[in-house]
């Protein structure tokens, strides 16, 4: 069962993280008023940018990249085999430390900001992931998914608060757009294209792809609070996951980037308030 | 590998434009036409790019950047110059200050005429450009099969000496598919 869930997640994370990548585009287009590029856009773009000729600024990016998609693989893996979620997360920070180097190996000043602002994001994100995986250990006892999965109620039912900082920092983790400091999807903005400057073609496609290992990974968790041992959990998780990733969408669309201390402050103000009166409330509940 | 022509990503760079055409080019992106519908990305980063749309003529400051943003970009490569300025120098051609149009620096593909050129007329260079990409980008799959990837490493300054001038293979290129499609003209 956990091999094959493994399987399921190398197979189908890509699939569904470009196929949602392509609606993303698309839907954001319908906001704006144009058609959009097709579905399987994304798909289209990664098999040109391996089909370029290869290019590197310093040798140890193409390793770098690597280290990074293979440790986000890793992760998933590791949360879809139901294994410690505490330590998903702390391998999953480990992978954007790679992101970090390889960015910064480069003597571009553009790579090296979008660096430091990549560790930003991180440091803003961390405490609500961390909070995340001490919550549903109060809430089940154990911080492994697969015993999670098997709870009797859903975990969002006692873990609101939890659940809404997670929201909030999957727009940090997606690099949405008010959030979207350490890389940008418009080339007109301030940063140009922050961590992602210096990348040739092929590393490109291995920091897309990681994007969507990575994606379908975050997705997983918000899943995680909906997901009981009834089936009829499972059509209701993909609900709030699709519902969830158009909330990203409209946030992305409807608001203007912020300044980086900014969202410290609020990242982590939403953090306390919601998930830290949650963690009161659970120790004295039980 | 496959088709690429459904993904060029533009690189758009303003050699010596009085923004005319440069409005034009951005005006490509607004929902009234909408280039994204063609996979068209308007990408800030040479090393990600796979058309070079110039607008503009070039003076003696833009050269080095023109020459150098298109060093920089991986093959497969095209270059459109958009509008009549990038084409030939314009009304500015005999000028001190104006070395002339964009092909006195590099290869250009596609010539855009008009001043300012309009969004309709770069369009139908991007889908030509689009065209030329797939071809030479074939044309770049057979080059590896044959030669093996050509990996290059922008902090070795000699990489690209040994690798020879990135505008050799422009012209092996040209002789090739470029080259029958003059001749196929030519016979017409």
């Amino acid at each position: 069962m956990r091999i094959a869930m493994i399987i399921l997640y190398l197979v189908l994370a890509p699939l569904l993280g470009g196929l949602l990548d392509g609606l993303d585009r698309r839907i954001s287009a319908r906001m704006q008023r144009r058609v959009g590029p097709p579905v399987l856009q994304p798909f289209y773009d990664v098999q040109k940018l391996f089909a370029k000729q290869r290019i590197v600024v310093t040798n140890s990016q193409t390793f770098l990249m690597i280290t990074y998609l293979v440790l986000m693989v890793f992760t998933g893996c590791m949360f879809y085999s139901g294994a410690d979620m505490l330590m998903c997360f702390f391998v999953l920070s480990t992978a954007g430390i790679f992101l970090y180097f390889a960015a910064v190996v480069t003597d571009s000043p553009y790579s090296y900001i979008g660096g430091q602002r990549e560790l930003f994001q991180e440091m803003c994100c961390e405490p609500a992931v961390l909070l995340t995986g001490v919550g549903f250990y109060l809430l089940e006892d154990t911080f492994e998914t697969a015993k999670i999965v098997q709870a009797d109620r859903s975990a969002i039912v006692a873990l609101p608060g939890f659940f809404a900082a997670f929201l909030f920092i999957l727009t940090i983790k997606m690099r949405k757009s008010p959030f979207d400091e350490s890389t940008s999807h418009h080339p007109h903005q301030e940063l140009v294209k922050g961590v992602t400057t210096e990348l040739g073609a092929s590393n490109l496609a291995l920091f897309q792809i990681t994007e969507w290992y990575e994606n379908i990974l975050m997705l997983s968790v918000i899943a995680l609070f909906i997901i009981n041992k009834s089936p009829w959990s499972i059509p209701a998780a993909i609900l709030v996951v699709l519902a969830a990733y158009f909330l990203e969408i409209l946030i992305d669309n409807t608001s203007a980037r912020m300044k980086s201390g900014k969202m410290l402050e609020l990242s982590w103000a939403v953090t306390i308030a919601a998930a830290g009166v949650n963690l009161l409330i659970l120790i004295l509940v039980r | 590998m496959g088709k690429v022509k459904r993904s060029p990503w533009l690189l758009h760079y303003d050699a010596s434009s009085c923004n005319g055409c440069d409005i034009e080019v951005l005006a490509c992106m607004t929902p009234v036409y909408d280039v994204e519908r063609f996979g068209v990305v308007n990408t800030a980063d040479p090393m990600q790019a796979d058309i070079l749309l110039v607008t503009g003529g070039v003076n003696s400051q833009s050269a080095e950047v023109v020459k150098q943003l298109y060093d920089q970009m991986a093959r497969p490569k095209v270059v459109v110059a958009v509008g009549i300025c990038a084409c030939t120098g314009g009304v500015f051609k005999d000028c001190y200050n104006i070395n002339g149009g964009v092909d006195t620096v590099i290869p250009v593909d596609v010539y855009v005429p008009g001043c300012a050129a309009r969004p309709e007329s770069i369009i139908d260079g991007v889908v030509k450009a689009v065209q030329i990409f797939q071809e030479r980008s074939d044309a770049h799959d057979k080059y590896v099969k044959e030669h093996g990837e050509s990996e290059r490493d922008l902090s070795d300054p000699d990489a690209a000496a040994r690798e020879g001038n990135p505008a050799d293979f422009f012209d092996a290129i040209t002789k090739t598919s470029e080259g029958s499609r003059d001749k196929e003209a030519e016979k017409k």
